[in-house]
């Protein structure tokens, strides 16, 4: 058996007194895409936040690719290969759409800040580089002809794209997605569907993706994990998951015992 | 290639600049006065554009940055009168002690954010001050004799050097990196950038060119007070940056220049000058918010197309 490329093993945080996340245990191996759903504050987006590094866990390991990340913090994370999207969109507003997949791309550019201030030629090799990687990425996504426009400036479908294409650009094995389709309209949600796959077959990606979007993750993900209250409670194929009764409890609640 | 071309009219341009001005001081056109002026504007420049680096295009909120002219105007005082070091050697040891304080200081307050930030490294230029206030070495309250020795050459090839470092820097993947610090700190950590690392060059790189201005301005005034360099000062350059609109090169420069020129006019009217100043600036903040030139640089308006922001000037 190979080796998984993520094993979280019994991973747990607490704020104080709070128990956000506790026993979460979820391995990936390489080239799939997983789904992670729960209710609202199931602790879904703070386990992602682990993951990257932007929280550190207070109980548990995480190895990713051979690595413990635990204590590594979230630059360092990104390096060795997991990079991310946010639930609320976080792009660069400012920078131009261009710029913000070049910001990305930074750690897997070499030129020096020496050459930078001295504009030597690995510099102009270096900047031409990114920019023709960017372009690629942002040609994916059909974002290449507003690459001079201001990020916030795009509709809020584009920018939900620029941040798939932002988060490939930093050259990921694993990549994150915190609610992709979150405000999309159907017909954009069925072709984010058709995107993911793509860039997952191109890029040889495993995927973990958080969703609401019921039609969404049934659809594309081969296994779900179930989180609620901070707990994972189910986890299989999606037909499996639909019909495990502590996940329809989570969603819809109990019935109620008839007493009258 | 074709940026690298556009680069080299705007210093031919300013090389033009650089001799016009050097031959009417020469043939006495502009007399001590204007050309003492122009120096001041200089300098003003060097520390408006290196406090840009840091709180325009990295977003940290410093202001302390007169501790930092402090120490380059002493450490390159100290070398020129107690060493008899030339005077260009004074000035980069004045810049390297400042940048290296700006390591000190740098590393343990770039954690902080925000307000906390700003209050930290105000107390920390407050320090500096008052270090040299009470070091009788180099006059203590009393000052400290120094020779000028700053001409219009010295200030502007400063000037130069510091506007080309930190344009090139700002439009590099450094530079880049920098803006994504101050658009949104958490996503730029989550895209791979080493977001502590960035800010500490930042400061570092911002208070080695405000130290080359405060070697510049030590030597341009015979004497140099401890009560100079207070947190007034610190707030002038701040205000230069914010003027001149916040991410904007070009807009700190005007600023810098304007501001200079309208607070010398001022002092023929010693009893209303900082009303009026400060009236100036609580208009433009009223109807400008964003500073004169927003986050835009003069050289947009020459180019049709839309630029990113942060500096774009030659690419």
């Amino acid at each position: 058996m190979t080796n998984p490329l993520l094993k979280v093993d019994n991973v747990g945080i607490h704020f104080g007194g709070l128990k956000a996340v506790s026993g979460f245990d979820i391995t990936l191996n390489e080239g799939e895409l997983v789904g992670l759903i729960g209710p609202n504050g199931a602790g879904k987006t703070t386990s992602f936040n682990m993951l990257t590094g932007v929280y550190k866990p207070t109980e548990g390991t995480i190895i990713f690719d051979g690595k413990a990340t635990k204590n590594l913090l979230p630059h360092q994370v990104t390096k060795l290969g997991i990079s991310r999207t946010f639930q609320n969109i976080r792009l660069f507003k400012e920078l131009s759409v261009l710029d913000n997949v070049k910001v990305a791309n930074h750690s897997l550019a070499k030129h020096s800040m020496f050459s930078a201030i001295f504009r030597l030629p690995s510099f102009f090799v270096g900047e031409e580089k990114m920019t023709e990687e960017s372009i690629a990425f942002l040609k994916i996504f059909g974002l290449d002809q507003y690459k001079d426009e201001l990020s916030k400036n795009l509709p809020y479908g584009m920018q939900r794209r620029l941040e798939i294409a932002r988060a490939l650009a930093a050259g990921p094995k694993l990549l994150l997605l915190d609610e992709p389709a979150a405000g999309m309209n159907p017909q954009e949600t069925r072709e984010l569907m058709d995107l993911i796959s793509l860039v997952r077959k191109k890029f040889n990606l495993t995927i973990l993706l958080i969703e609401h979007d019921m039609a969404l993750v049934m659809g594309i993900c081969e296994r779900i994990y179930v989180l609620d209250h901070g707990q994972l409670i189910a986890s299989g194929t999606p037909e499996e998951v639909q019909n495990d009764p502590k996940v329809i409890q989570a969603y819809l609640g109990e019935e109620v015992e008839d007493s009258c | 290639m074709k940026k690298s071309k556009v680069f080299w009219v705007y210093i031919i341009v300013a090389l033009i600049g650089y001799g016009i001005i050097n031959v009417l001081i020469n043939n006495g056109t502009l007399d001590l006065y204007y050309s003492n002026l122009i120096i001041t504007i200089m300098i003003n420049i060097i520390l408006a554009v290196s406090l840009h680096l840091i709180i325009g295009i990295t977003g940290q909120f410093s202001i302390g940055h007169a501790g930092f002219l402090a120490v380059g105007a002493y450490v390159s005082a100290i070398c020129t009168m107690y060493f008899n070091l030339p005077f260009v050697i004074a000035l980069v040891v004045g810049a390297i002690v400042a940048g290296f304080m700006g390591l000190l200081i740098g590393i343990p307050t770039l954690r902080l954010r925000g307000d906390y930030l700003a209050i930290a490294t105000l107390g920390f230029s407050e320090i500096i001050r008052i270090f040299f206030l009470n070091w009788d070495y180099v006059g203590g309250a009393s000052g400290m004799q120094v020779t000028q020795m700053t001409t219009w050459t010295y200030a502007f090839f400063c000037t130069l050097a510091t506007i080309i470092v930190i344009l090139n820097f700002t439009n590099s993947r450094h530079g880049r990196a920098c803006i994504a610090v101050r658009e949104d700190e958490i996503a730029a950590d989550s895209m791979g950038i080493n977001t502590t690392y960035y800010k500490v060059v930042a400061f570092v790189i911002g208070a080695f060119f405000a130290g080359l201005a405060g070697g510049l301005f030590s030597h341009n005034f015979y004497v140099i007070l401890p009560v100079q360099f207070g947190f007034l000062k610190s707030f002038d350059i701040l205000i230069y940056v914010v003027l001149g609109g916040l991410g904007s090169m070009t807009g700190a420069i005007f600023a810098a220049i304007l501001l200079t020129v309208v607070s010398l006019y001022l002092q023929d009217f010693p009893e209303t000058r900082m009303i009026i100043y400060s009236l100036v600036l609580i208009i433009v903040m009223l109807y400008r918010p964003s500073g004169l030139m927003g986050t835009k640089e003069i050289t947009d308006l020459f180019k049709f197309k839309k630029r990113s922001k942060g500096g774009n000037v030659n690419d």
